[in-house]
């Protein structure tokens, strides 16, 4: 088999995420490294939309909050399996994305800015609102994860478990992206009316990929409650939405190893920058800056060119 | 039998008629060129045709069905396609998958085995690769084959534009000032690319400024004027012909 740049991005992955717990000195790191891991998963799905088909959506973090409180509500309250309430959130997740996905793609820039902003603010409100179920702003108390009698604890499992799922994201990213369906989603974003003239039913296209983000987003929720054992509606407000959107920028739009770099970057950088306490946001805020103003395209594409350049110019 | 026949079609934007009470039909396998000035409503003409608007009168048919505001992409299945006086290039995609997706009908991708790259999806994959690079070696930018399009040259996206409506396999091209922007040497080779796809049996419709190519290769001219019918025929009926001659050419080349 020929080894393409994806693949090769995908085993360096794979090897950055077996070797990485090497250095790890204690547990803290580990529970940073997961974190890191969840939200690389949140925003190789969220690359899709944004990044490949070229749509906005600032209500992300809404769809990851229903996943996770889908997952708690039905364990806790209901006693389903994990695993079982893991998919029935998927598919609840995907199924309201699907009915709101039609009126919302018709938009376009500002406006569907707009509408995805009014969808993750409506279920921060119902999260919070709505306590006989979600527990309001108290939050939610989550069991640990298990399947089959087999309890999942430790913040070593944990580690194992988010990377296995970051590898098996970015490789279903990257088959998409390099498949017919993946070409029609990046004609949307190229020219919308160029891949209609060619048979591309554009809005089915927008769909699909609202849908398989969100169902991305859900899926990384349900982990997420087991994990953290507690959730709150903070997990689906409109900062954590822009952040996401943030990392997704900052690795460089239209790249899904760039999504996994702004990921790691915006999830570990504030515990490195704890020891300006009082200036670590303003730090946070100017590192981003000077990214954007120096690497427009954002830190991956930026850095492939300049490699390239260089190994054009030898 | 035509292939396309237009009746009474109109497009009012606000109070102008873009495109007035406009007739006319098409016969397969032959090339039909649409002339006018400026504004003259030719683009307006294919956008309707295409789907991109929605007449505010009239009707289309194409191939016996009523096509009148059907989107786009339902068109392209029925088999139209088009390339854009302004360019409508997928500039974030190389120039070949820019006609891969022109493929998209004939592939009918789903959506789980894209995501699992099954054999099948690959296999499939590498079959449309193969014929893209074939179109575009066919339109003249075979060089551009992994080029990143945003990079390319204007003449090579023109060519470009024309592969990626071949890749959808229309009956009914329609190409919209394919020779716009070229110089003398280019024009002549975009003349034979359209001749050779009309020999493949590809009914084309031509809007193009440059009347020596129009007159040479046209089997039959619509000349508009201000959304209007102005004249209609062979290129020795319609050159001829003292309205024409008044409205349009003596306009710009007398
Ligand atoms: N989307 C639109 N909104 C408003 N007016 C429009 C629109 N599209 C076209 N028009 C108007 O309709 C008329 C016909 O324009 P059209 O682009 O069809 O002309 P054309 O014959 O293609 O001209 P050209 O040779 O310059 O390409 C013009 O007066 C133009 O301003
Ligand atoms: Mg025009």
């Amino acid at each position: 088999m020929r080894l393409t740049g994806p693949h090769i991005g995908l085993l360096a992955t794979a090897a950055i995420i077996a070797l990485l717990p090497l250095t790890f000195p204690n547990s803290y790191y580990y529970d940073v490294a997961v974190s890191a891991l969840f939200n690389a998963v949140l925003c190789v799905g969220l690359n899709l939309l944004i990044g490949y088909a070229g749509q906005i959506s600032l209500g992300h973090a809404g769809f990851f909050a229903l996943g996770a409180y889908v997952s708690g509500i039905l364990t806790t309250r209901w006693n389903l399996p994990p695993l079982l309430a893991l998919v029935v959130g998927a598919v609840l997740v995907g199924t309201l994305a699907f009915v709101l996905a039609r009126p919302i793609l018709r938009l376009k820039g500002h406006y569907l800015a707009m509408a995805t902003l009014g969808i993750g603010i409506i279920i921060f409100i119902v999260l919070n609102t709505e306590a006989w179920l979600t527990g309001g702003p108290d939050g939610l108390t989550v069991n640990y994860l298990s399947v089959a009698g087999w309890t999942l604890k430790g913040d070593r499992n944990w580690y194992w478990l988010a990377g296995i799922l970051l590898l098996t994201t970015v490789w279903l990213s990257l088959n998409l992206i390099d498949s017919a369906v993946g070409r029609a989603l990046r004609a949307v974003h190229g020219s919308e009316v160029g891949a209609a003239v060619v048979g591309v039913d554009t809005g089915r296209y927008k769909v699909l990929v609202f849908v398989i983000s969100a169902v991305f987003a859900s899926v990384v929720g349900s982990l997420f409650a087991h994990r953290n054992g507690l959730i709150t509606p903070g997990i689906g407000s409109f900062f954590h939405s822009v952040e996401l959107v943030a990392m997704v920028v900052l690795g460089g739009m239209a790249s899904t190893f760039g999504a996994v770099v702004g990921a790691v970057i915006l999830s570990v950088l504030p515990h490195l920058l704890t020891s300006f306490e009082d200036y670590e946001a303003i730090i946070l805020g100017m590192i981003m800056m000077s990214t954007m103003i120096f690497m427009p395209k954002g830190i991956v594409p930026t850095v492939l060119r300049l490699l390239r350049q260089r190994g054009g110019a030898s | 039998m035509s292939l396309l026949r237009v009746d009474g079609l109109s497009k009012a934007f606000g109070g102008i008629n873009a495109v007035a009470d406009l007739s006319f039909t098409i016969n397969p396998g032959t090339i039909h060129s649409i002339i006018g000035p400026n504004g003259a409503g030719k683009t307006t003409l294919f956008n309707l045709i295409t789907g991109v608007y929605h007449p505010s009168g009239g009707r289309i048919r194409f191939q016996d069905a009523d096509v009148a505001g059907l989107p786009p992409y339902e068109l392209a299945r029925l088999g139209m396609s088009r390339t854009f006086q302004n360019l409508q290039i997928f500039f974030n995609m190389t120039a070949v998958e820019n006609v891969m997706v022109g493929a998209h009908l004939h592939l009918n991708p789903r959506v789980l085995p894209s995501l699992l790259h099954l054999p099948v999806v690959k296999r499939r994959d590498r079959e449309c690769r193969a014929k893209a690079r074939e179109l575009m070696e066919f339109v003249g930018c075979g060089a551009y084959l992994e080029a990143d399009s945003a990079s390319m040259p204007y003449g090579a996206l023109k060519r470009l534009e024309i592969a990626r409506a071949l890749a959808s396999r229309p009956k009914l091209l329609l190409l919209d000032e394919p020779a716009a922007g070229l110089n003398a040497t280019e024009s002549r080779e975009i003349d034979e690319v359209i001749k050779r796809i009309a020999g493949q049996g590809v009914t084309v419709v031509l809007v193009e400024h440059d009347m020596k190519m129009v007159m040479g290769i046209s089997d039959h001219i619509l000349a508009l004027d201000y959304g209007r019918k102005l004249a209609e025929g062979t290129p020795a009926e319609v050159r001829q012909n003292p309205d024409v001659i008044s409205a349009y050419l003596g306009a710009g080349s007398a």
